[in-house]
């Protein structure tokens, strides 16, 4: 069974965690000026990236918080979870 | 828990499941600050460490998140409780949700409870990864659950009330196993 690093619970089974997207997707700060085009990035379009990929997780049956994880999308691995707020660097990790 | 024996007959009739009477259950959400308040109210630290209880006499906090604990009574002490709370908490900011009704608590107990727990629950339930004293939200086949170990062989276990004869019968079809 694939096993998460919840950064709050620690190594817990996958059936205890929901998949949230794409991570650090930030909402226009000022709506007034925002443009039609960034409503459209930040309402629909995603990366759609193969191999290392910065994604929200929520420990859904467990402390139910939301966090981020760096996961490879090719092979299911995860290299490192990492609380909100926090944006850890790795090398081959994009934004 | 008339509702629960009448739900799942067998409850009672099995020797692993023992039915736990009504409680006063809260849901505790709030900072540090509010913890500690908390705890002068409750009379019972509220633990800081991740999925971990503390009980003294029949009143117990469970961690379930960074600012979230459950916090256990007898059903007696409610009134008091709530007044007991709001005098220790004063202005610091904080929610309690008094979830009492909306969970039914059972004993799932003897020297095969690790191992009937362990035919529906992912985690590790063995004495060293799962020790007396920790508690936490988890799956049982395909309903969520509360699990506090409470002693080597005994694990505290909660269920919202319509998932319980879900839950308690598909123990009782695990435990089949036992009996054979
Ligand atoms: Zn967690």
């Amino acid at each position: 069974m694939l096993v998460i690093e919840c950064p709050y619970c620690g190594a817990r089974p996958e059936p205890e965690f929901a998949y949230g997207g794409q991570a650090h997707v930030a909402r226009p700060s000022e709506p007034a000026t925002t443009t039609e085009d960034e409503l459209l990035q930040y309402l629909y379009l995603r990366d759609n990236t193969r191999g290392l990929f910065r994604e929200r997780w929520r420990h859904v049956r467990g402390c139910g918080r939301f966090f981020n994880a760096i996961r490879d999308t090719t092979t299911d691995f995860f290299v490192t979870t990492y609380k909100v707020g926090e944006r850890p660097d790795l090398p081959g990790v994009g934004a | 828990m008339s509702n629960l024996t009448r739900r799942s007959p067998r409850i009672d009739a099995t020797p692993w499941l023992e039915a736990l009477p009504a409680m006063t259950r809260l849901s505790f959400r709030g900072g540090p600050d509010a913890s500690a308040a908390a705890a002068r109210g409750f009379g019972v630290a509220l633990p800081t460490a991740a999925c971990r209880a503390n009980a003294v006499g029949p009143r117990a906090a469970l961690w379930m998140g960074p600012d979230e604990h459950l916090l256990l009574a007898p059903l007696t002490d409610s009134a008091a409780l709530r007044v007991a709370l709001a005098e220790a908490l004063g202005q610091t900011p904080h929610s309690i949700v008094d979830i009492g009704h909306r969970q039914v608590a059972f004993l799932v107990k003897g020297p095969q409870a690790e191992w009937l727990l362990g035919t529906g629950c992912p985690l590790d339930l063995d004495l060293g990864a799962f020790p007396v004293g920790m508690c936490t939200r988890t799956v049982y086949m395909k309903s969520e659950i509360y699990l506090w170990r409470t002693a080597a062989d005994v694990f505290h276990l909660e269920t919202w009330r319509s998932f319980t004869p879900y839950v308690v019968d598909m123990l009782i079809d695990a435990a089949q196993e036992l009996v054979a």
